[in-house]
């Protein structure tokens, strides 16, 4: 038992010893000559661009049913006239950031994972290494820093996609216009709602990507593997995303935001 | 370290350009090789022959550094593999060429882009007009030029491995080393292979080590036989001599 325990801690000093090897690895490499900028684009394109419908959907769903969840109990409070600004700073602060990023760790860091897990079962990588290319270079650091770019502006796009939303949920009960609002919803929304919103995607794409491209590069031979290394890709992209917010709102609590 | 270097002062003409001295490896608890000594001579066709899981895949994979051997060296061109830098790693592994059991073709990629794939990120060539070239050239060689703008799942498994091969060979390499290269063809199949290697040799001046255990084709390609098992080597010979072999284990593989 003891030394089940004792080679349990080991694997978990080994694992963590491994990913901050990969973690420089990809540091090293964005830095280097012959930056692989067609290939960041067409990742840019491949993850982003193509998670726009689900993200879009996902966001315009939140804000109309976040909505029609609060309307009835500010009602009771009179308090109808605030739906605006509480759907706001709810969606641009904590739900699209996080909610969007859940999803994009369900797709994004799967499909990194299955992708170069069976890139790596089929010896793809491995040609690509004995050819004298650099398979980080171009897998790794494109795929990462395209889940950077795009996470946080696909939480802009759902979050004022979210924002039709509530103002659909709206107009369900009665005619509020436009202008007012999202007048309204704007007037309550700051700098320092957006900025510390805006930078925690940013970690949290660094985390899908880098989870996905962990998991797929250093999954095992066998074609079992791709699928674990899919599964285990969206379940601890999922877990840092969480660990990742709860640190943010601490900071930004720190910090007076 | 530039290639020439290696070239000019660590070979002689004459000489192996692959040296593998006592070389062992093992997998946890598996011993997959237990000493191993190889050389391979410029020009030489060397055939590995051995059952499956004897190791045969491993010592050409510690050759390119792939993987690292506990024991013993491994040189090309007289360099020990295992001591390199990264970057001298990479210059060497570009005299390289590796033909695995797959193909291993970048499947979200056409032939082409398999083809351009080494010319652009390996020898950084950037003209078009240069890279368009050398990718009809070697497609032609591969008697493929239909298959230019395919994916690799449009291909068969010969096709795969002729363009494997094409792709090996766009950068020149001065060694080869072929993983079951016929594993999985049907005859006919196995012999255009077979046959393709050889022109290699002959075309393109490559020494070369082919790791297989298919008899029709090691009598086509070889200069020089050896036998594997249990992660050592037990006979060695040419083709002839090891076809008649008292060996009942050696004989084994040629009946």
């Amino acid at each position: 038992m003891a030394q089940e325990g004792t080679l349990s801690i080991k694997g978990i000093f080994e694992e963590a010893g491994n990913q901050v090897l990969f973690m420089f690895r990809f540091f090293r490499n964005i830095f280097r000559f012959n930056f692989e900028w067609n290939e960041l684009i067409r990742q840019c394109y491949m993850i982003g661009y193509k998670s726009f419908p689900l993200v879009a959907i996902t966001g315009f769903i939140v804000g109309f049913v976040m909505t029609l969840q609060a309307e009835p109990t500010m009602k009771e409070f009179g308090a109808e006239s605030y739906i605006p600004r509480m759907v706001a700073v709810s969606l641009i602060r904590e739900i699209c950031p996080v909610i969007i990023a859940l999803i994009c760790a369900g797709k994004m860091a799967s499909g990194i994972g299955a992708e170069l897990g069976s890139m790596k079962v089929t010896e793809q990588v491995e040609a690509m290494e004995v050819s004298g290319a650099n398979p980080i270079q171009y897998l790794v650091v494109t795929r990462i820093l395209a889940c950077i770019f795009m996470v946080p502006l696909l939480t802009i796009l759902a979050e004022g996609l979210g924002m039709a939303g509530s103002y659909s949920a709206v107009n369900i009960s009665g005619h509020v216009s436009p202008t007012l609002f999202f007048n309204k919803a704007f007037s309550s929304v700051a700098f320092g709602d957006l900025l510390p919103s805006f930078i925690k995607t940013v970690f949290f794409g660094y985390a899908i990507g880098f989870v996905g491209c962990y998991k797929g590069y250093n999954s095992d031979r066998g074609t079992e593997s791709v699928g674990v290394a899919a599964n285990s890709a969206v379940v601890n992209a999922s877990l840092w995303i969480i660990v990742i917010d709860g640190i943010a709102v601490q900071i930004t609590n720190a910090l007076g935001y | 370290m530039s290639q020439e270097k290696i070239t000019d002062e660590k070979v002689s003409e004459s000489g192996p350009v692959i040296e593998i001295r006592s070389l062992a490896k093992s997998f946890g608890s598996n011993e997959v090789l237990k000493n191993i000594n190889l050389d391979l001579n410029k020009e030489e066709n060397l055939v590995v022959l051995g059952k499956s899981g004897t190791g045969k895949s491993v010592t050409i994979k510690c050759i390119v550094g792939l993987l690292t051997q506990d024991k013993g060296t491994v040189k090309v061109f007289g360099e020990e593999v295992a001591v390199l830098s990264e970057d001298d790693l990479k210059a060497l592994r570009v005299r390289i060429g590796f033909l695995f059991q797959s193909g291993a073709l970048y499947d979200s990629m056409t032939v082409r882009e398999n083809l351009e794939f080494p010319l652009r990120r390996v020898l950084m060539l950037k003209d078009k007009a240069e890279i368009d070239t050398r990718v009809t050239e070697i497609l032609e060689g591969a008697g493929l030029p239909e298959a230019i703008d395919k994916t690799p799942s449009e291909l068969s498994g010969g096709m795969r491995k002729r363009i494997g091969l094409a792709r090996t060979m766009i950068l020149k390499p001065e060694i080869m080393l072929y993983d079951e290269p016929t594993t999985g063809l049907d005859p006919i199949t196995s012999k255009e292979i077979s046959e393709l290697i050889q022109s290699m040799k002959k075309n393109y001046h490559v020494s070369s080590i082919i790791i297989t255990h298919d008899i029709a084709c090691a009598k086509i390609v070889a200069d020089r036989v050896l036998v594997m098992a249990k992660g050592e080597i037990v006979a060695e010979g040419s083709y002839d001599e090891l076809e008649h072999s008292k060996d009942e284990f050696v004989n084994s593989f040629f009946k």
